[in-house]
């Protein structure tokens, strides 16, 4: 096996991923000089790549208000939104019943008029 | 008001904005640093940062809570980022900016040793930003912050194998630029 074919493998196997690489890969690294001396290489990076995690940058300024800002709006839009849903739900509902009660009062009459026929 | 992150949380999940709020609050520098390393500028992280923010805020009914507040976040941001990148790559307007100072540092102990991390910490940090977006993005999820590969696919809309591969292509290209062997030293050299 050459070099070539395993160096993708040879970051996993920094991070301690042995699971993920083919055995006969880490059977390359484990006699080979060079690919171990990569290996160190990458775990060294992988540690240092680690440590910026650690970090927290200082936002400039302002940038908290302005998130802060942004929900607010964000958050009045929103109950404005569930007002006007509100409503229209209320006026949807108004207007079924009202569609019903007609409609109800037609078959009311319809059926007196029949009864006033045959009686008649 | 709640102490603990996951309090906070619940009470935000009901409806309590001063809650919301103090999530935001505690997490926001966090967010800006994470949205900085996958931009690489100040204007771009605050838009993400504050795109994160609104998205968390409509959709923290769907947190499930499994995970962390702050990995759910770093999902986001990261998602925010993607889309926010995308469409800056078609304005193609690149800029160089001074560098951000840094809140929180963990000096050593020597000053030599002080001299030594911090000199590796600044050429780290400017390799990383060297490195194609697409390139940053995955190694700054997987190797910085952590997240699984499936994470990253889903939330930068790529494939797992896609994010595998430009995976290995960001830790080769820092590899070799940061810690290089003898043999690409003396190429170099030449």
């Amino acid at each position: 096996m050459r070099c070539e074919q395993v160096v993708d493998d040879l970051a996993d196997l920094a991070a301690g991923h042995t699971e993920v690489v083919a055995p006969d890969h880490v059977a390359h690294v484990e006699h080979c000089l060079r690919c171990q001396a990569e290996m160190v290489q990458y775990r060294k990076l992988l540690r240092a790549l680690r440590t910026l995690r650690t970090e927290v940058l200082e936002p400039s300024p302002g940038l908290l208000a302005d998130v802060l800002a942004g929900i607010e709006e964000e958050a009045e839009r929103h109950a404005i939104a569930g007002l006007l849903r509100g409503r229209r739900v209320a006026y949807l509902g108004g207007l079924a019943a009202a569609t019903a009660a007609a409609g109800g009062a037609i078959v009311l009459a319809n059926h007196a008029r029949r009864r006033v026929k045959l009686a008649g | 008001m709640p102490e603990d992150v996951s309090d906070l949380v619940a009470a935000a999940k009901d409806g309590d904005r001063s809650a919301f709020d103090e999530l935001v609050r505690r997490t926001y520098a966090e967010t800006y640093t994470l949205a900085y390393r996958m931009t690489g500028n100040d204007d771009d992280a605050r838009d993400v940062t504050q795109e994160a923010y609104l998205r968390a805020f409509r959709g923290l009914k769907r947190f499930r809570g499994d995970a962390r507040f702050t990995t759910w976040m770093y999902r986001i941001t990261a998602n925010c980022a993607a889309t926010h990148m995308g469409k800056r790559r078609k304005h193609r307007h690149e800029e160089l900016d001074e560098s951000v100072p840094l809140a929180d540092e963990h000096p050593a102990s020597s000053p030599e040793l002080r001299m030594e991390v911090t000199d590796l910490r600044a050429r780290l940090v400017e390799a990383v930003e060297q490195l194609p977006p697409k390139l940053r993005s995955v190694v700054v999820l997987r190797d910085v912050y952590d997240l699984p590969h499936e994470a990253i696919a889903a939330e930068l809309g790529i494939s797992e194998s896609a994010a595998k591969v430009r995976l290995h292509r960001a830790r080769r290209r820092l590899r070799e630029d940061l810690y290089p062997l003898p043999s690409e030293e003396s190429a170099r050299a030449v």
